[in-house]
């Protein structure tokens, strides 16, 4: 980006060093995620069965089972990776989890909602409430959270967040509680997984994720002025109101279709974010780039470890917990509250 | 303390002064101005324009509303009542970035990102002047050097913001601002916080900003000598209206210092600049 022989030039090459990592990584998981599995299938024959005739008896595990969840754990994760970078970049707090502005109890609630009240049995079904759960949540906090105020206080929003959400995860108990076949039904979804096993779906979120990550990736700028304060925001010439309105719509797309797609998985954009900053700084054009390529990858990781770990598979929301949470410690432990400059 | 009392104790000084009748040009300027956050006003009627090329410097009591008419001139706050004039015509009808381009603020209340490199901070000031598309020219390469050389941070570019001193830190912030390169600059309370060494430090490099760069400048100052010193036009304000108003050699009286400040004080020529030099008088000393 910068052409000149200034003492930056060091660390720019470090950037694109790891960014070169990162694309390595993730080539390298996205191939792993096509062949390894219950059953270990060759690179020759997943290659047969994308782009050749898929003629071998294995190719239907290909195109039916491996190929939805890796295009969904690369859209998933890109997803979850960019809107964790936002929150966090929005709050100014490293630790902040896009969760906090309640994408996940309202997806949760509406499929809870839909399962108990409604019936609803289908995937796409339940994809369809999801979404719109997280919608209407998101946009209900946002309300919230800016009403009646001059300037905007990103602490409102996170406590708007949480209180929507504990209201909403409530209600969703009472009603599984009450309806032991509800129960039954959304316990599977809420524990989040890749395992889709149906293209369609994927490519029916498609769309809503990849308008969230262009968003997010052209949010990168505005999000860097308005990180020095809103006053010098205002005085480079950003509108404040209008990055934040946007960064929210963001964060729903991204965060609203892959909750309801592949349910709940946290950590990925708590962790990875974080993880790009120490990796190439404090520019979010760097970091979003960084966290977009990184995020799929924990995500794919997670997933396959948790396919090769236990016979019946273990979720992938699972995993990236077990993988999340000493991350998370030692994240905590070696931060001071305010440091994002780990 | 009402404006009744107010001419009952002191004929208000310099407001019949035809000020805007000299040969100064007038970029930036309010009219009928009332401000205030919500219920609570702070400045009722304020009239105000910022001469051309001058280094404007705004003093008074904690509270009198300094800060927050600067606040108005860039946008941070909107009048309730008047209008904020940029080139004569409505500084909110303009594009945000086209005033980013003519209009710069330091404020009080920046906050460097954690670990952002010194170079980096500074060449955050050019974001008016790129898009999506125009990310990074030569020009803003120009305007980041010669922002850092003029604020002498360009021996520290490669540095961590937050590992500086406050001096060094508040240069930084300045070379920001200036790599801005706007023609008007507003500055919140530039010196706050810093040594007196460095407030000199600071005021000169703002008085040759003034002076060689044809900027206006802007400024809240707490000092009253260091205004008196440094400013061209000086605008003293007490409860929300502006009392005094012109050259320091002009309007700093010890009378007015009374009024302004409710401070009993001598005015004396400062015998390095010539300006107006105020020197309290205390308690302990009057007896």
């Amino acid at each position: 980006m910068r052409k000149t022989p200034l003492p930056t030039a060091l660390p720019a090459a470090n950037r694109l060093a790891w960014l070169v990592l990162c694309l390595g990584l993730l080539s390298v998981l996205t191939l792993l995620s096509l062949t390894l599995g219950a059953k270990s299938i060759s690179l020759a024959i997943v290659a047969d069965s994308l782009f050749g005739p898929g003629q071998h008896p294995d190719a239907i595990i290909i195109t039916e089972g491996r190929l939805p969840r890796t295009l969904l754990g690369l859209l998933a994760g890109a997803a979850l990776g960019l809107s964790g970078a936002i929150i966090q970049a929005l709050t100014r707090n490293p630790l902040a989890d896009p969760g906090i502005l309640g994408v996940n109890a309202g997806a949760s609630f509406a499929v809870v909602l839909g399962a108990g009240v409604f019936g609803i049995t289908s995937a796409a079904g339940y994809l369809a409430f999801a979404f719109v759960g997280a919608l209407a949540t998101t946009l209900l906090v946002y309300l919230v959270g800016a009403y009646g105020t001059a300037r905007l206080e990103p602490m409102r929003f996170v406590l708007a967040g949480v209180a929507i959400s504990a209201v909403m995860m409530g209600f969703a108990s009472s009603i599984t509680l009450l309806n032991p076949w509800a129960f039954d039904r959304v316990r599977f979804w809420s524990a989040g997984s890749l395992d889709v096993r149906d293209l369609d779906l994927v490519l029916q979120v498609a769309p809503a994720l990849l308008l969230g990550i262009v968003i997010a990736l052209l949010l990168a700028r505005p999000l860097n002025v308005l990180g020095m304060g809103e006053d010098l925001a205002v005085s480079l010439g950003s509108r404040p109101r209008l990055i934040h309105a946007t960064a929210v719509l963001a964060i729903t797309l991204l965060c609203g279709a892959s909750t309801a797609i592949a349910g709940p998985i946290g950590f990925v954009g708590l962790m990875i974010p974080h993880i790009a900053r120490w990796m190439v700084g404090t520019d979010q054009r760097w970091i979003m780039a960084c966290t977009l390529l990184l995020a799929p990858v924990l995500l794919l990781a997670s997933d396959i470890i948790g396919r090769l770990l236990v016979p019946g598979e273990l979720r992938v929301s699972i995993v990236t917990a077990f993988v999340g949470a000493p991350v998370l410690i030692w994240l905590a432990r070696r931060a001071q509250l305010s440091g994002s400059r780990t | 303390m009402t404006p009744a009392r107010l001419s009952l104790a002191q004929p208000v000084p310099d407001e019949a002064t035809p000020y805007h009748t000299e040969p100064a040009t007038v970029r930036l300027r309010g009219q009928h101005l009332r401000l205030g956050y919500g219920d609570r006003v702070i400045c009722p009627q304020l009239d105000v324009r910022i001469p051309d090329g001058s280094f404007t410097v705004i003093v008074g009591p904690n509270g009198c509303g300094k800060s927050t008419l600067l606040r108005s001139l860039c946008r941070l706050i909107t009048p309730q009542a008047g209008q904020v004039y940029l080139d004569g015509k409505q500084i909110r009808d303009y594009p945000a970035r086209t005033v980013a381009q003519q209009l710069g603020l330091l404020p009080q209340s920046a906050t460097a990102p954690d670990g952002i490199s010194v170079l980096d901070l500074v060449s955050r000031g050019r974001y008016p002047h790129q898009s999506l598309l125009r990310q990074w020219s030569p020009q803003d390469e120009i305007a980041v050097q010669t922002a850092m050389q003029a604020t002498g941070v360009a021996d520290l570019a490669g540095r961590a913001v937050d590992e500086l001193s406050g001096g060094q830190r508040q240069r930084v912030w300045v070379a920001m601002a200036l790599a801005q390169e706007t023609p008007l600059l507003l500055l919140d309370e530039p010196t706050t916080y810093l040594d007196i060494a460095h407030q000199i430090e600071l005021l000169e490099l703002f008085r040759h900003l003034n002076r060689h760069n044809g900027r206006t400048l802007i400024a809240v100052l707490h000092d009253l000598n260091h205004a008196c010193r440094y400013a061209t036009h000086l605008i003293a304000m007490r409860e929300g209206r502006i009392v005094a108003e012109g050259a320091p050699g002009k309007v700093v009286t010890a009378d007015m210092v009374q009024q302004v400040f409710g401070l009993p004080c001598l005015v004396m020529a400062d015998p390095v600049s010539h300006t107006p030099m105020v020197i309290p008088r205390g308690k302990v000393h009057m007896a």
